[in-house]
């Protein structure tokens, strides 16, 4: 192990550049200590074991925004999915194969009149089990609160402008459903395979905050 | 269809947000039937509620501070907080 001394200079950076990490020595929350409590009985009396609470990690951890991506290339590529899609777009995604387990999921089309972006004003609600653990930023209260006042600034903060022209329409997952957006097709990628369309879809373009873009 | 949200406050668990208490929308589409979370939350036997999408503009929801009138905002609400408008 690199680091497992402790002579180093705290205020300086680590070989690869970056701050020394202070060590977690904290009091634990009180819902930090609920969580621990509750799991530990669960595991005690016998009613889940460590090795499926892990693997249910494993499982999350391992669903990333390339499965959305991958949803959106077929959706551009294939009419009959697209329509599929957009009636019940949890049918269509365990259709494809994707295990998204209970998750009710509804599609919004981005079109020439019409940007749909997705927040989650009470809480942090999104379409995890199809696009992985959401960013930091888009629990944050700024977000969350701002999205609905002023989504065309918060737009434009993520580098997206909206044509006064273009109809902003933001939806509020405030219960059982879960949002993805289905970005508009970028002209140049037009006659593009699916596979090689789904490298264009990036995760800000499924929630909203940002558009396709040409893999680098 | 045009419907109201309740402007009520109860405790508890709510899943109607405070900024569309008493604003007026348009039912976008019925979603279907969903454990009322109120009851749910609390793990008591939940009733069943329809669940529906409602648009509201944001003229209605903000007035005169709307940063562009005739943009929308779209939530679920459940039924039995809504009133036809």
């Amino acid at each position: 192990m690199p680091h497992d001394h402790h002579d180093h200079d705290h205020g300086a950076l680590s070989p690869s550049g970056h701050p020394y990490r202070k060590d977690d020595d904290i009091v634990l929350s009180y819902w930090q200590m609920m969580e621990i409590s509750v799991r530990e009985l669960l595991i005690e009396k016998g009613h889940i074991t460590a090795a499926q609470i892990h693997n249910q990690i494993n499982t999350m951890d391992a669903r990333s925004p390339a499965n959305g991506a991958k949803v959106v290339a077929r959706a551009w590529s294939d009419p009959e999915f697209k329509s599929a899609l957009l009636t019940d777009a949890g049918q269509a995604s365990r259709d494809m194969g994707f295990d998204i387990g209970p998750m009710h999921l509804i599609a919004v089309e981005n079109t020439i009149l019409v940007h749909n972006v997705v927040v989650c004003t009470l809480c942090s609600c999104y379409p995890r089990n199809l696009l992985g653990l959401p960013p930091d930023w888009y629990k944050s209260r700024a977000y969350r609160s701002r999205t609905v006042i002023e989504p065309r600034k918060v737009l434009s903060e993520f580098g997206v402008e909206i044509a006064q022209d273009v109809q902003v329409r933001v939806h509020d997952s405030t219960a059982d459903m879960r949002y993805i957006v289905l970005p508009a097709q970028p002209k140049e990628t037009m006659g593009l395979s699916a596979d090689e369309l789904a490298y264009w879809v990036t995760r800000d373009s499924m929630i909203g905050v940002g558009l396709p873009q040409a893999p680098k | 269809m045009k419907v109201r949200v309740q402007n009520h406050w109860p405790p508890g668990h709510i899943r109607t947000p405070a900024y569309l208490r008493g604003k007026t929308g348009e039912i976008e589409r019925e979603i279907g039937l969903f454990n009322n979370p109120e009851q749910n939350a609390y793990r008591l036997p939940p009733q069943q509620r329809r669940l529906v999408r409602v648009r509201f503009t944001m003229a209605e929801i903000w007035g005169d501070a709307a940063e562009t009138p005739d943009d929308v905002i779209e939530a679920e609400i459940y039924a039995h907080w809504l009133e036809p408008a």
